[in-house]
């Protein structure tokens, strides 16, 4: 437990020193949705495809800022001195997932209510939006870690990371989307989001193993 | 049954090690005992690391045996120092300590610090410093560590003379202290009653 809150003080203070780093995936996400909205068609459309639209974008957002979720640590040995001191692994793997999802996950939860309004989505949808999101964002950070932790020994590989983690996450996006839709549609959006918790509670419970088995790997060469 | 005084705290059989495709060196016996220290000696490219990394249990050897004794993590001190840039060296020191699961205080850490010479540097961030004032933090590490087994990648690299002594010094007390220590070097520390490893090219 003490692994895991060392590591996320750690990152947390790194991330808030690299603030560059940390924005690009939250600036992306910005520009994404205003050119949705100027290339998107009638407002009523636009309106429609709002929230599928947010999530497609927190999907991709989070998954551009894994790519350097363990560069740094790779590049400057910390990762093997993890590997050799931190047993179980997973402690620290969570502390540091979760320093990762405070500055991008988070602010998605925030930004993305945000984006459904700008693009004239209904104000009914955004409860559901904002804690579907709240859900599934810690979902997306851990099954992308996973694809991070099996590419960090080979250096540079976004789209790697991309093409590993979006099939893994389609189902936080269906249900995800889901919610938001059915509060659009006047249904009550409970069931999407009790997937969306189920998925976190899976993922939250594998993922830091997987990660660990994905490290250890990565450092043999 | 050896007594845990005497029992090796590193024993190496018939190590294999390849690098891509070239077989780096095969056949390495050494066993190291508390208040041993065995230099590992070889041109560059000959596999030190190698040998370090696979002691450290870093690395899958392709055939041999490595036993460390107690279940404890080693200390490795590789060439990538494990410090972040972007954190003070107390700041990397608290992590490391919390990881390795010492009970050193901050105090300690600032005493280590003050002990490798970086007692005004301690708060800037460790990219600001030289590459031997880095070095010197991971000399930091040594001095408040509690593990028995020290892996030393290139102890010497990027130290000034005085950084050398203190490495030395370190090394003295912690043998003395009935620890051992693995250390990879080009140019030979010339510890005392130390055992010499050669790695063929």
């Amino acid at each position: 437990m003490s692994i895991a809150i060392a590591q996320t003080r750690r990152d947390l203070a790194i991330v808030v020193r690299s603030r560059g780093e940390a924005l690009n995936p939250l600036a992306f996400f910005a520009l994404a949705t205003l050119l949705f909205g100027l290339a998107g068609p009638s407002p009523e459309t636009r309106a429609a495809i709002a929230p599928g639209a947010v999530w497609a974008l927190a999907a991709l957002a989070t998954t551009l800022s894994m790519e350097g979720l363990f560069r740094r640590d790779v590049e400057e040995g910390a990762l093997e001195q993890l590997l050799l001191h931190a047993r179980p692994l997973w402690p620290a793997v969570l502390g540091k997932l979760f320093a990762h999802w405070c500055v991008t996950g988070l602010p998605l939860v925030v930004l993305g209510p945000v984006a459904a309004l700008a693009l004239q989505a209904s104000t009914d949808v955004l409860p559901a939006l904002a804690l579907g999101l709240l859900l599934g964002t810690p979902t997306l950070t851990l099954i992308g870690a996973i694809a991070a932790a099996l590419t960090a020994g080979i250096g540079r590989g976004s789209l790697l990371v991309a093409l590993i983690a979006l099939p893994l996450c389609v189902p936080t996006l269906i249900f995800g989307a889901g919610a938001a839709f059915a509060a659009a549609a006047g249904a009550d959006p409970t069931p999407q989001l009790l997937w969306l918790a189920a998925l976190l509670a899976a993922a939250a419970t594998a993922a830091p193993f997987a990660v660990g088995a994905g490290l250890r790997v990565s450092q043999e060469y | 049954m050896a007594s845990p005084q005497t029992e090796p705290l590193l024993s190496i059989r018939g190590l294999a090690c390849s690098g891509g495709r070239r077989r780096l060196f095969c056949g390495i016996d050494a066993t190291l005992r508390p208040g041993d220290a065995i230099e590992v000696r070889g041109a560059n490219g000959s596999g030190k690391t190698t040998l370090l990394r696979c002691a450290a249990g870093l690395l899958t050897p392709h055939a041999g045996d490595v036993r460390r004794a107690g279940g404890q993590a080693p200390l490795y001190l590789g060439h990538k120092s494990g410090m972040s840039s972007l954190l003070s060296p107390i700041e990397n020191m608290r992590w490391h300590l919390a990881l390795a699961g010492g009970a050193a205080s901050p105090a300690a850490c600032g005493a280590a610090l003050e002990q490798v010479g970086l007692g005004t540097e301690r708060h800037d961030p460790c990219g600001n410093l030289s590459a031997g004032q880095q070095r010197r933090v991971g000399l930091a590490r040594l001095a408040v560590s509690n593990a028995r087994l020290w892996l030393l990648d290139e102890p010497f690299s990027a130290l000034d003379a005085a950084g050398r002594a203190l490495v030395l010094a370190l090394i003295a007390a912690h043998r003395a202290a009935g620890g051992g220590v693995l250390c990879a070097t080009h140019e030979g520390l010339n510890l005392p009653d130390a055992q010499v490893l050669r790695l063929p090219l």
